[in-house]
């Protein structure tokens, strides 16, 4: 009903607007050959001009004044990077230039206009061409020119430089995808492990990293681009189906995320979140309430967060790719960054994804190797006998046999290497098996677990008289049979040292 | 003060006596020009008449791009508005929510500003634009009957009659027409998988355009062997009107750029048909990896943007050949600096081919490119920079005739200053680091080719109305427009430097998920709102165009503004051939305003025997 009445309203000023300009042009046509008449309707126009250009130059400063405060550049807002104020005075000098040009030429047009309408009797100038005047304005703007295209082009080189071997920096992988950015860290080791789209597995290996390169083991990731003030960033950029752009606003970066072929961006944090917070504090624009509907909500400048956005054109959830930026004191960054779990060892390692299932890796080795040390000459110097007695938390079979599974051997190797550093040690190899089955079963298969184990060491020469096997079955349950986590304690092999 | 004569010139008198005879008549009822009415309407292949149906499906065009501009800027102003009320127009372009509140779906938004986009640049402001007045101006003003291949000329029309069809199907399929962006990116352009407009609806435009770009070449070259080979008796280049100018070397340039635009489009169809890999490598999308490796991306913006940026100057010459004329005429002056126009059009037409890759600073291209392109690029404002003086001082004592193609003409050259100021910033690659697809560049753009073309195409259009139909169209209504159109246009586009200064990109949907985006609720507002206050002045405008042709008043005058050029020396309705007897033989320049106390002297005057014709 509303729409019919504006529709209808709407279509009937038109009508009026096109009677009137009947009438008016019936007017007109009948005073054509009043020559006043002419000369007052080119004033009107005339006037309409030099009107226009005013409120153009009033509205064109008094908004600009107005926005200031949310103009990045300008008000509060100061780059938040190293190399940002350079962007940002390359903008002032050229708006300098341009400011002084828009003036001076918009001023002449208009006034120019209304000036030199047509009234009786004027003559116009036969003026058509002056060499010194052309010289002037083809030669000045190409001084104006030559400034900024050697100041352009020396702050872009400085700007778009790559990192030097010999410098510090940090790197991370920003990868985009419909419709999100994957946020990589690369963990201790400081370096970004390979990736190959063909690896890629929706919800398991996002961004097809390659598990046997040893540089993603320890790669982390993020929700957020948290950044360190005041170092070097190196962003690797990676899209994986359409373009992205990666658009750091406060940080005057943007790289385009190109499928096949990665991009960087390098620029140094210089403000936290919380100084910048701070700058705008001290404006009225930031102290109004966030949600303009509740006069309670936080003031803006307490809400504001540094945002990464995308800046390409990647589908109907461009507008959506956003993660927030956290920059914070370098103490915190490193904290904060030593306390993240790598993705790899997290999610990966020992599952059906992980190339290395059977096999551990070297800090593995010699992370169960002190483990098992650290407990083995404990249990060694116990003063009391029921002390004496490791378990061997690594060694374990497949369900119902007595086969060693592959990764068993790490620690039966050390078995191996404490008998032979001390000669005059004898073990006890006890098999344990939960509650699950018959008795009878259990007490067989503790028996050949712990055979199992006799053989192997006695086949990496260890003398069959030191060891000596026995099968508990489910005699001795270390925890509750009640739950899955309890049965899999009580499936064990110990060794008791025998002095 | 010298008084100026109104003089009278008594046109017939110097075509008899001065004409050219090319023994016209002794054809005239042979084969060359035959009419039936189909092949006058329809299948014409009278320049004017062509140039009229370039124009009337121009408007056509611009009517539905600008009807969805209006739409999307509703989601971007108002995105909590009911738009149920559409949905007898838009159907399921519109979601209904369970509580029967309709809104505009994001496919759909991306759908509208993508063929907003494409149509504007390509069928408005290339076709509507280029097509309507080099074919209408070209052979009236240098003296010729008609183009050199009139059967060509007619086929360049229904080429790009066809693409339109192509285009317009597309809008009715299920999927929607291609929503990627104007500039078409792969892989989001190539993968069907990646948004729903890239299936058929992408199919379809990439034909459409293909098809487009034949219209452009054969009009073109048309244009190309006119000017060079049909010029009348005395027309030396030297002579030739502005216009003509802008619109040969306009012609040049879509000669040499749009084929690379047809490659650059077949190498995207070869991918999405046919599995090439030219633009497409290590991609993983829909739960799945593709298979192509080795291409790149990149490759194709290189295309696309060496026509691209041509494209721009394709738009805004012809815009700018026309304002010189009409500035000239109408301020009753010869215009200023008539050579350096010339130059600098061809300096324009031909640095427009070294810049093209300031659209991809931050593409990922190597870094060292920009160093040329930053260079090229601000010395192509040295020759835009040349002529806005040129004209600012045309109007330095004129005798300016505030008319309404005037008014549009002193509209054209503020918005081109606007506009082509703020090219310097993004042509600077450290400051397009932060600008490139934000709101900044939207408002560049819009300001000095948008805007700044559509205004010299009313200049153009009002100028040359009387020429084309024979009649006048409403002044008020004329002056209203320009009016609302100038005020509107500013109000929506010079907002947006601020928006882009403030980070905003384009292209966004909704500005809601990022705290520093979102604060620009009110500005939003008024720029949708004075989008409609603009699209109605465009309603007045369609009216007045097509009340005019059939209703507006009759021309009685054959050279109603006393100008120069030849097509004032034509009847007010020529026939095809448009002179019936000799052709018209030119003495001097067309810029002889207030020449030795004569108001004007037209082309077709003989030199009087102490003067010379220099400028
Ligand atoms: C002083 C002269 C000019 C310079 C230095 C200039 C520079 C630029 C630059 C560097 C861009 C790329 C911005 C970006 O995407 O980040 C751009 C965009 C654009 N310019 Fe200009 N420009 C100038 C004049 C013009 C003219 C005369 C036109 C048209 C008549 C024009 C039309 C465009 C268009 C259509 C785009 C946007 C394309 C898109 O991304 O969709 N420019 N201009
Ligand atoms: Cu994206
Ligand atoms: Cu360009």
């Amino acid at each position: 009903m509303t729409a019919l009445v504006a529709t209808i309203a709407y279509v009937l000023l038109l009508g009026i607007i096109i009677l009137i300009s009947f009438i008016n042009d019936v007017h007109i046509d009948m005073r054509r050959d009043d020559p006043d008449f002419r000369v007052k309707q080119y004033r009107r126009s005339a006037v309409g001009l030099l009107v226009f250009a005013a409120l153009f130059f009033a509205l064109t400063f008094g908004s600009a004044y107005w926005y200031k405060d949310f103009m990045l550049g300008y008000g509060p807002h100061k780059a938040a990077s190293e190399h940002g104020p350079e962007i940002d005075s390359l903008f002032n000098i050229t708006l300098f230039f341009t400011g002084l040009v828009f003036v001076l030429a918009t001023a002449a047009l208009f006034w120019f206009a209304f000036k030199y309408r047509h009234v009786r009797g004027r003559v116009a100038s036969q003026f058509a061409h002056s060499t010194k005047l052309e010289m002037i304005w083809t030669v000045v703007p190409a001084l104006v020119m030559t400034i900024l295209v050697v100041k352009g082009i020396v702050s872009w080189n400085k700007i778009t430089a790559d990192v030097s071997e010999d410098e510090e920096y940090l790197e991370i992988d920003i990868t985009g995808q419909q419709f999100l950015w994957n946020i990589r860290y690369p963990g201790k080791d400081g370096k970004l492990g390979a990736k190959d789209f063909r690896l890629i597995e929706p919800g398991i290996n996002e961004l097809g990293q390659d598990w046997t390169d040893e540089r993603n083991h320890d790669d982390f990731f993020a929700e957020e681009l948290i950044l360190p003030k005041g170092r070097k960033i190196k962003l690797r950029i990676y899209a994986k189906d359409v373009l992205h752009s990666v658009f750091l606003p406060h940080f005057r970066v943007k790289m385009d995320a190109v499928p096949g072929m990665p991009t960087y961006a390098v620029f140094t944090p210089t403000m936290t979140t919380e100084e910048y917070r701070r700058r705008l504090a001290k404006t009225k624009t930031y102290q109004r309430p966030a949600d303009p509907d509740d006069p309670e909500s936080d003031p803006l400048w307490k809400v504001f967060d540094f945002e990464l956005a995308c800046a390409e054109l990647c589908g109907i959830g461009h507008s959506s790719m956003r993660r927030v930026v956290k920059v914070v004191e370098p103490e915190e960054f490193d904290k904060w960054f030593s306390q993240q779990k790598s993705y790899y060892m997290e999610n990966i390692r020992f599952t059906e994804h992980d190339p290395y299932k059977d096999k551990l890796l070297p800090q593995e080795i010699s992370q169960r190797k002190s483990d098992f040390e650290t407990r083995f000459n404990r249990a060694l110097s116990a003063e009391e006998e029921a002390k004496r007695s490791i378990e061997l938390r690594h060694v374990e079979f497949k369900t119902g046999s007595a086969e060693l599974s592959p990764l068993s051997r790490y620690e039966l190797d050390f078995v191996v290497e404490a008998l032979k550093a001390h000669p005059n040690i004898r073990l006890e190899i006890a098999g344990h098996t939960d509650n699950v089955g018959n008795e009878e079963m259990n007490q067989k298969l503790s028996l050949a677990r712990a055979k199992a184990v006799y053989d192997y060491l006695v086949s990496k020469g260890i003398a069959p008289d030191r060891l000596k096997t026995v099968g508990y079955g489910a005699t001795q349950p270390k925890a509750s049979n009640a739950s899955e986590s309890g049965r899999s304690a009580n499936r064990r092999i110990e060794l008791k040292i025998i002095k | 003060m010298a008084k100026v004569q109104a003089l009278d010139y008594d046109v017939d008198k110097y075509l008899e006596e001065q004409g050219y005879d090319d023994h016209f008549h002794e054809h005239e009822h042979g084969d060359k020009y035959k009419v039936s009415f189909i092949s006058k309407y329809i299948f014409s292949t009278d320049h004017k008449t062509i140039a009229k149906q370039y124009l009337i499906t121009g408007m056509a065009w611009a009517f539905i791009g600008a009807f969805f501009s209006l739409i999307f800027r509703l989601q971007l102003g108002f995105p909590d508005m009911d738009l149920s009320w559409l949905r007898p127009i838009l159907g399921g372009w519109i979601n209904i929510n369970s509580e029967g509140v309709g809104s505009l779906s994001p496919d759909f938004y991306y759908a509208m500003v993508t063929i907003h986009g494409t149509v504007l640049v390509f069928f408005v402001l290339t076709a509507g634009l280029s097509g309507t007045f080099s074919n209408f101006l070209i052979p009236l003003q240098i003296g010729a009957r008609d183009m050199a291949s009139p059967f060509l000329n007619m086929l360049s029309y229904w080429f790009f009659f066809l693409a339109s069809v192509i285009m317009l199907l597309s809008l009715f399929l299920e999927s929607g027409p291609f929503a990627g962006g104007w500039v078409a990116y792969p892989p989001l352009s190539a993968l069907p998988q990646a948004m729903m407009g890239s299936g058929m609806g992408m199919n379809l435009w990439l034909f459409s355009l293909v098809f487009f770009v034949v219209s452009v070449l054969l009009g073109g070259l048309n244009y190309i062997t006119t000017v060079i080979n049909l010029r009348t008796k005395g027309m030396s280049f030297w002579r030739l009107p502005l216009t003509v100018w802008s619109f040969f070397v306009t012609a040049i340039i879509g000669l040499l750029s749009f084929p690379v635009l047809v490659a650059g489009f077949v190498l995207l169809l070869l991918d999405r048909l046919l599995g090439t890999s030219f633009y497409l490598s290590d991609i993983f999308i829909a739960g799945e990896p593709l298979h192509h490796v080795g291409g790149s991306p990149i490759l194709y913006q290189h295309l696309f943007w060496f026509l691209g940026h041509p494209e721009v100057y394709i738009i805004i010459l012809p815009a700018m050949g026309i304002v010189s004329e009409v500035m000239s005429t109408h301020a009753r002056r010869p215009i200023f600096g008539y050579k350096a126009m010339v130059y600098s059009i061809i300096a324009i037409g031909f640095l427009s081919f070294l810049v093209w890759a300031h659209h991809m600073f931050v593409s990922g291209m190597d870094p060292f490119l920009a160093n040329f392109f930053i260079l090229f690029t601000l010395i192509i404002a040295v020759p835009s920079a040349v002529k806005v003086f040129n004209w600012i001082t045309t109007l330095y004592k004129g005798n300016i005739h505030l008319t309404v193609p005037m008014l549009f003409a002193i509209g054209f050259v503020s918005f081109f200053i606007s506009g082509g100021l703020t090219g310097l910033f993004l042509g600077n690659a450290p400051i397009d680091i932060q600008m490139h697809d934000t709101y900044f560049v939207v408002a560049h753009f819009h300001i000095v080719m948008g805007v700044a073309a559509f205004f010299g195409m009313f200049a153009g259009i009002y100028h040359w109305f009387p020429k084309m139909f024979g009649r006048y169209m409403n002044q008020t209504l004329g002056k209203i427009h320009f009016w609302l159109t100038i005020v509107a246009a500013y109000m929506v586009f010079w907002p947006m430097h601020y928006l882009g200064v403030a980070g905003v990109p384009r292209r966004y949907y909704t500005f809601d998920s990022f705290v520093n985006f979102s604060q620009f609720d009110t500005l939003n507002q008024i720029i949708t709102i004075f989008a409609f206050v603009g699209f109605t002045a465009q309603l007045l405008f369609a009216f007045n165009f097509f009340y005019s042709i059939f209703y507006g008043k009759k021309v009685s005058e054959r050279n109603p503004y006393r100008a120069n050029t030849l097509e004032w020396s034509a009847p007010t309705n020529p026939g095809h051939g448009n002179w019936p007897g000799k052709l018209p033989v030119v003495h001097r320049w067309p810029y002889d305003f207030h020449k030795n106390g004569s108001d004007y002297r037209p082309q077709y005057v003989p030199l009087d025997p102490d003067e010379r014709d220099v400028h």
